[in-house]
């Protein structure tokens, strides 16, 4: 990693906390700035004699943070995942979508939405919301076993073969989710929709500590394989021929992408393009090197998607805007660019 | 020492290479040649690790090639494999630094950027060293790929450096000093295996000339030994003559035009009007 890296990496984090604090305080309900920052230094027990509004406090500690925190590690799991696998594929327009995990992730979720009255009566007691979210991490951990099962050549996974089963899965999830919307009650209808154009809204201390094992792990373990995704990108046989692991690499990124993926999908719905759009705007910033690039994507995709957070709160404000749309605006223009200048 | 004995590759049923054995000794230069299809990449892959053989044995410094642990592998042989195709705009000093990857564990060491600058200054990249790989000629490409790959070996004349056709994309200057650094980095100890197309180069740079022929080894020796019209015209169908350079003693070779007439093998055409008149006469 050059210095240029490394100095985008500290303003990138810098922003990102900072994006953070501001949005605290930005949604239906506003909370002065500097508000925030007494909250959170009395919290902390910095300001014992500065004093904030009771109800200030209430919104910033039991709606607002959770929330922001929500958003800021879906962010940066789909940030961080989408860059991984790009660099597992070599191929800069791929994203954890493309093999599958997501459509697998939705089928599932759709699947409990529609038949939670009749199958799941018990599960659904027992596990309440958690149900769904359940739901969709099984969807996504299933659909990227059977794909990496199906890839498997010589007890190797073959790359091309996983990305073909991958569409071939994402249309038969798309087919089946299409027939269980088509299906669905005007009530379900409503839930379906709203899930899969993906929300943070269901966000509460409670489901965040549900899932932070599940993100941080590839969080903090995605970044090491830095060098090894270098080394992909010279081709798979080039890698070994430098003495990188390549099946174990393979293995390991797809297994971390699939938890983060699977573990954000669960909590917050399908939330596309931040990927792909992430990690690219990373590689424009300051190149290529995947030190950076993994590393810069967590950060990058934290402050987009709390950014995105807040527009999807705020735009029409009180109403929220499902944060997926919003994504995806932002999300398809930048592909577009990307295939255009690929093109060229 | 490179030993190779009973060789066998089988693709789909296909067999690649029959009972190939060869030894490569330190210090040596050794050219393959061989026809389109006769086994000579698939050898190299093999003798890199990247291929399991079907039968027979490749014995590295007196270890089988597949006991060696992939870090200590990746210090002890590099490959120049022909293709390239890389999907990111990686920067050249990034690419040939990847060639050092086997030696540190997450930054390079000062050591490290030493040799990759030396290399970069070899193979005649240095000066753009800051520009995107996929902006670069294809011969430019090629030398930066050989500059990682003698990054990855630079520091130990033990190793073994695999070149499959090095110079295809080459001018004639790059040609001969490519084959000129191997053979260099070789009177220190390193083993080199070379496919080259070629003869004449080969005959100029390499010690020993090993020619595959339907996945069989077929001549193994000096290029005065096996550089001859019959074994030439055996291997490749080509007609040639054989003198001996004067300054370097080695056998230099002519080759005779070869000719073809296209209604032979287009039957579109017919015989052209300048040959039918003269015909006509």
């Amino acid at each position: 990693m050059v210095l240029k890296q490394r100095i985008i990496l500290v303003i990138l984090l810098i922003a990102m906390i900072l994006t953070a604090i501001i949005s605290l305080g930005l949604g239906a309900f506003n909370i002065p700035t500097k508000e925030v920052f007494i909250a959170l230094a009395d919290k902390i027990g910095l300001s014992p004699d500065a004093t904030t509004d009771e109800m200030y406090a209430d919104v910033l500690f039991a709606i607002r943070m959770p929330r922001v925190i929500l958003g800021m590690l879906v962010g940066a799991a789909l940030g961080i995942s989408g860059a991984a696998i790009q660099g597992i594929f070599r191929n800069p327009l791929s994203e954890p979508g493309l093999i599958g995990i997501s459509a697998g992730a939705s089928l599932f979720a759709v699947l409990i939405i529609a038949f939670e009255t009749l199958l799941f009566v018990g599960l659904s007691e027992l596990l309440g919301y958690y149900l769904l979210a359940f739901g969709a991490f099984v969807g996504a951990g299933l659909t990227a076993f059977v794909v990496y099962q199906i890839s498997k050549k010589d007890g190797r996974p073959n790359i091309t073969t996983m990305l073909l089963a991958g569409i071939a899965i994402n249309a038969l999830a798309g087919a089946l989710t299409g027939l269980m919307t088509y299906m669905a009650t005007e009530q379900q209808l409503r839930t379906i929709t709203f899930w899969m154009l993906g929300s943070l809204g269901g966000a509460t201390w409670e489901n965040l500590s549900a899932i932070l094992p599940f993100i941080l792990l590839p969080l903090v373990s995605l970044p090491f394989f830095g060098k090894a995704l270098n080394a992909f990108s010279l081709g798979e046989e080039q890698a070994a021929l430098l003495g990188i692991n390549t099946d174990y690499t393979k293995r390991w990124v797809v297994l971390f992408s699939t938890l983060a993926v699977g573990a954000s999908v669960a909590v917050s719905g399908i939330i596309g393009f931040i990927g792909l759009l992430v990690p690219h705007t990373v590689r424009l910033l300051g190149g290529v090197d995947y030190k950076y690039v993994l590393v810069g994507s967590m950060l990058l995709g934290a402050m987009i998607l709390t950014l995105a957070d807040v527009l999807s709160r705020t735009l029409v404000a009180p109403i929220e805007l499902p944060i997926g749309v919003i994504t995806a605006l932002l999300g398809t223009p930048v592909f577009l660019y990307i295939l255009i200048k690929e093109n060229k | 020492m490179l030993r190779i004995e009973q060789l066998s590759y089988e693709i789909k049923g296909h067999r690649v290479l029959k009972d190939v054995s060869l030894q490569v000794r330190k210090g040596e230069v050794v050219a393959l040649l061989g026809a389109n299809g006769a086994g000579k990449s698939s050898l190299m892959r093999l003798i890199s690790g990247e291929l399991k053989p079907t039968s027979g044995s490749i014995t590295l410094h007196e270890k089988r090639i597949e006991k060696y642990d992939n870090k200590t592998l990746a210090r002890s042989r590099a490959m120049l494999s022909q293709q390239h195709a890389i999907s990111m705009a990686y920067t050249v000093k990034e690419i040939v630094v990847m060639g050092r990857y086997p030696h540190f564990q997450s930054s390079p060491s000062a050591n490290d950027w030493k040799i990759v600058q030396e290399t970069m200054e070899i193979c005649g990249v240095a000066d753009f060293a800051d520009r995107v790989y996929l902006s670069l000629s294809g011969g430019e490409q090629q030398r930066v790929q050989l500059a990682r790959v003698l990054s990855q070996l630079w520091d130990n004349p033990d190793a073994l450096l695999l070149l499959d056709e090095p110079i295809s994309a080459l001018d004639l200057h790059y040609q001969q000093k490519v084959l000129s650094i191997a053979k260099s980095l070789s009177r220190h100890g390193f083993m080199v295996i070379v496919i080259l197309h070629d003869i004449n180069m080969a005959s100029l740079y390499a010690d020993r000339i090993i020619m595959l022929k339907n996945g069989r080894k077929f001549l193994d020796g000096t290029p005065n030994e096996v550089l001859d019209s019959k074994n030439i015209y055996t291997i490749f169908s080509v007609e040639s003559s054989i003198s001996v350079d004067n300054h370097s003693l080695k056998p230099h070779i002519l080759f005779k035009e070869m000719h073809a007439e296209p209604q032979l093998f287009n039957s579109s055409l017919q015989p052209s009007p300048n040959r039918a008149q003269t015909d006509d006469k």
